[in-house]
């Protein structure tokens, strides 16, 4: 039987077995839009800003492991889906993003709503896709969710003219599809990982950064029992938290212009650098002129544009990191040997010293509210068990921090493009694919107006997030550069006019609390998450406004330069 | 690369995203009409060289490529150049002497022009120019760089 482009269109997301569809109606997809009322398999979700649409698809992508999915209209709705889509490129998160176009005769002739959404997002997509045959439909759907999901993962932008939508083809979706031109590489060279296995069991200083690429494949366990086997050291970058349970005491927090003196001052003095699904950020390793000078660096990645091109290294590795990991384990079980006792002992002595500074250390006997104080009991009341997502400043650093992770996919921030109003639709679908867990939105007072407009998708879906807004007045991250670096000049970082953050939440149907005193901070947790676990709880945290970001790695310098508290 | 529309915007968007020049760019569908075959000449050091080689083939669109000055290879390039080359006088016969001599050809000629092909490597091209001198030069549109690797060895899929 012949179905329209549109019916094929919810045939294919049926089969791709997707749960659940973010997005925002308009003219060009109005097709497509009558195709969904008429079917109950794929659930859409009505967000309230296109860009949300996007964060929402990431949110549960990034939750679940599953590819999100996105359909915006033409024009407008396209556009303002693409900072979510560049969000995703930039932290390789597997999505599928459909967009309407105005009809095939219409297109180039500056129609209304007419974008060219194929150019405007191609710098920003794994690849993009414009349908111009019905008949091609259902192939492209199924290349577009192969390339989101395989290899590095990331966005694919699917095209689709209005007139595809009414035309009428077969139906098949292919099980598989082959391309010629792209085949990931899954497993790493054995002589490669040979060598880098020889080169971790004669490390003297081994150290241990893995990134964003372990939770991408999964690969978490794979890593903890490789790590439990060498007695290494470990670090975990903003994107790669969770890899390795935070508890643990081979854990040394994060690394970076933000880590701990412990992470960065090993990295720093290591002689043996394991770098694993990371790569190699401005951020993590601060000037790279001064990175890891007595190291010899192993690197493995499924991207080989990724590997030595911020840092030269020794030994790379391409290949998928849960196979190269389970590799290395083999390899280093069937090699007899194990890292030099005595060596490592000293080492771990050194770590133990510079993990005794405290570099997380601040002020507990504060009448104020300290924002780090905040993040301590948020674990402490959710047992390390919520999913947290953040938006982005100084509070993404404190939760960072602060939140212990123990499992993967369970913190969820915008790690590459750093986007403010990436947390609270994040959030979203979060709890769209953990609906019996708690999800916190650790937010600034800066970030979540950014798209506050989805407190309106929460109640109509009924999504009980609890949104932990520390809010200091201030463009935290943006105030402490002007205050370390601009002689104190605030410029535009002061945030004048506030709303009552209580009754804005209260006129959406949410439950709105201000806490000013640290005393009221862990009872106010308990009540959003005990009384009001079923609710959306806005909890506005009134914290000290002076309260800055240790340890911190100023611009151009190296990791053993930080300025500490 | 496939030859499909937007192909060759991904590779210069490419470059220009993340700050390569492109020297030159020729492009034009092979024996198999589902493929292009693209000659791109870019500079840079061998770091630079590396990356853009592993970012072009990341391209999805980029079926496969290779580096041909990791081997002998020959590059040509063709230009067509109108000269100023009055009937009857002693700049008319030294332009003919020339194209004879860079074994190029007048493909069109008129009372006080010539237009000539020719075809070679850019320095060839370049080393024509000069002779013929800038006075005397009315327009000139150079194709950009092919190249194919010397020897048995072909790109193919």
């Amino acid at each position: 039987m012949e179905l329209t482009g549109a019916e094929i269109f919810v045939r294919c997301l049926e089969d791709e077995g997707v749960e659940y569809i973010f997005g925002y109606p308009g003219g060009a997809v109005l097709n497509i839009y009558d195709a969904i009322y008429k079917q109950d398999k794929v659930e859409h979700v009505l967000v309230r800003h296109e860009q949300a649409a996007t964060h929402a698809a990431d949110g549960y992508a990034r939750s679940s492991g599953k590819p999100g999915v996105v359909l915006v209209t033409s024009g407008p709705g396209a556009t303002n889906a693409i900072t979510g889509v560049a969000t995703a490129y930039m932290d390789s998160i597997p999505m599928v993003v459909f967009t309407g176009q105005v009809p095939t005769s219409l297109i180039g002739n500056d129609a209304f709503q007419e974008v060219d959404s194929v150019g405007i997002t191609r710098p920003c997509v794994k690849h993009n896709f414009l349908v111009k045959d019905v008949t091609k439909l259902a192939e492209t759907i199924k290349k577009a969710f192969y390339v989101a999901t395989t290899g590095r993962p990331g966005p694919v932008v699917v095209d689709i003219p209005k007139d595809i939508t009414a035309e009428k083809a077969e139906y098949s979706y292919p099980k598989r599809v082959k391309m010629r031109s792209y085949n990931p590489v899954v497993k790493g060279n054995k002589r490669q990982i040979q060598k880098a296995v020889d080169l971790m069991l004669s490390a003297k200083r081994p150290m241990v950064y893995t990134g964003g690429g372990v939770i991408l494949d999964r690969g978490a366990k794979a890593l903890t029992d490789l790590m439990k086997k060498l007695n290494f050291p470990i670090t975990n970058t903003l994107m790669g938290l969770g890899a390795y349970p935070a508890t643990d005491k081979q854990f040394l927090g994060i690394l970076g212009m933000h880590g701990t003196y412990e992470a960065n001052m090993a990295m720093h003095n290591c002689d043996v650098l394991i770098a694993i699904g990371a790569r190699f950020d401005d951020r993590v390793t601060g000037n790279v002129e001064k990175f890891c000078p007595t190291a010899r660096i192993i690197h493995v990645d499924i991207d080989p544009a990724s590997i030595a091109k911020n840092v030269k290294v020794d030994v790379p590795i391409v290949g998928g990191v849960t196979n190269v990991l389970k590799e290395m384990a083999a390899m280093v079980a069937e090699s007899g040997k194990s890292p030099e006792k005595k060596a490592l002992a000293e080492w771990w002595k050194q770590i133990e010293e510079w993990r005794a500074v405290d570099c997380l250390k601040y002020d507990h006997e504060s009448e104020l509210i300290k924002p780090q104080y905040v993040i301590e009991s948020l674990y402490e009341v959710t047992k390390g068990n919520a999913f947290v997502t953040s938006d982005v400043g100084q509070h993404q650093m404190w939760a960072a921090q602060f939140y212990k992770f123990d499992k993967p996919y369970r913190w969820i921030n915008s790690g590459g493009l750093g986007t403010m109003g990436f947390g609270l639709p994040a959030a979203m679908g979060a709890q769209f694919a953990n609906p019996k867990d708690t999800v916190a939105c650790v937010t600034g007072e800066g970030s979540i107006q950014m798209n506050i407009q989805e407190l309106s998708t929460c109640l109509q879906y009924g999504l009980p997030i609890k949104i932990i807004c520390l809010n200091n007045r201030f463009l935290g991250m943006v105030r402490q550069w002007q205050e370390f670096f601009y002689q104190g000049r605030y410029s535009m970082s002061y945030m004048d006019a506030l709303p009552d953050f209580i009754k804005l939440a209260e006129s959406y149907g949410h439950v709105g609390m201000r806490i000013e005193k640290p005393e009221d901070v862990v009872p106010a947790l308990k009540e959003a998450t005990g009384k009001y676990k079923d609710r959306l709880v806005f909890l506005d945290f009134i914290t000290d406004q002076t309260e800055n970001v240790y340890p911190m790695i100023p611009a151009g310098a190296g990791l053993n330069e930080m300025i500490l508290v | 690369m496939e030859n499909e529309a937007g192909a060759l915007s991904r590779v210069s968007g490419l470059f220009s995203a993340r700050g390569y020049n492109i020297e030159s760019l020729t492009v034009a569908p092979t024996e198999d009409p589902s493929l292009s075959r693209m000659t791109l000449v870019t500079r840079g050091s061998d770091e630079i060289i590396e990356q853009i080689t592993k970012q072009l083939n990341k391209l999805i669109d980029v079926v496969k490529l290779i580096d041909l000055t990791e081997g002998a290879h020959i590059e040509r390039e063709m230009m067509l150049v109108k000269i100023r080359a009055e009937s009857g006088t002693e700049a008319r016969d030294e332009i003919n002497r020339l194209v004879d001599i860079f074994r190029g050809n007048i493909i069109d000629v008129t009372p006080a022009t010539y237009t000539v092909e020719l075809t070679g490597t850019g320095d060839k091209l370049d080393a024509f120019l000069k002779a013929v001198g800038e006075e005397a030069i009315l327009e000139t549109v150079r194709s950009g760089v092919s190249g194919i690797s010397r020897g048995e060895k072909s790109l193919a899929l």
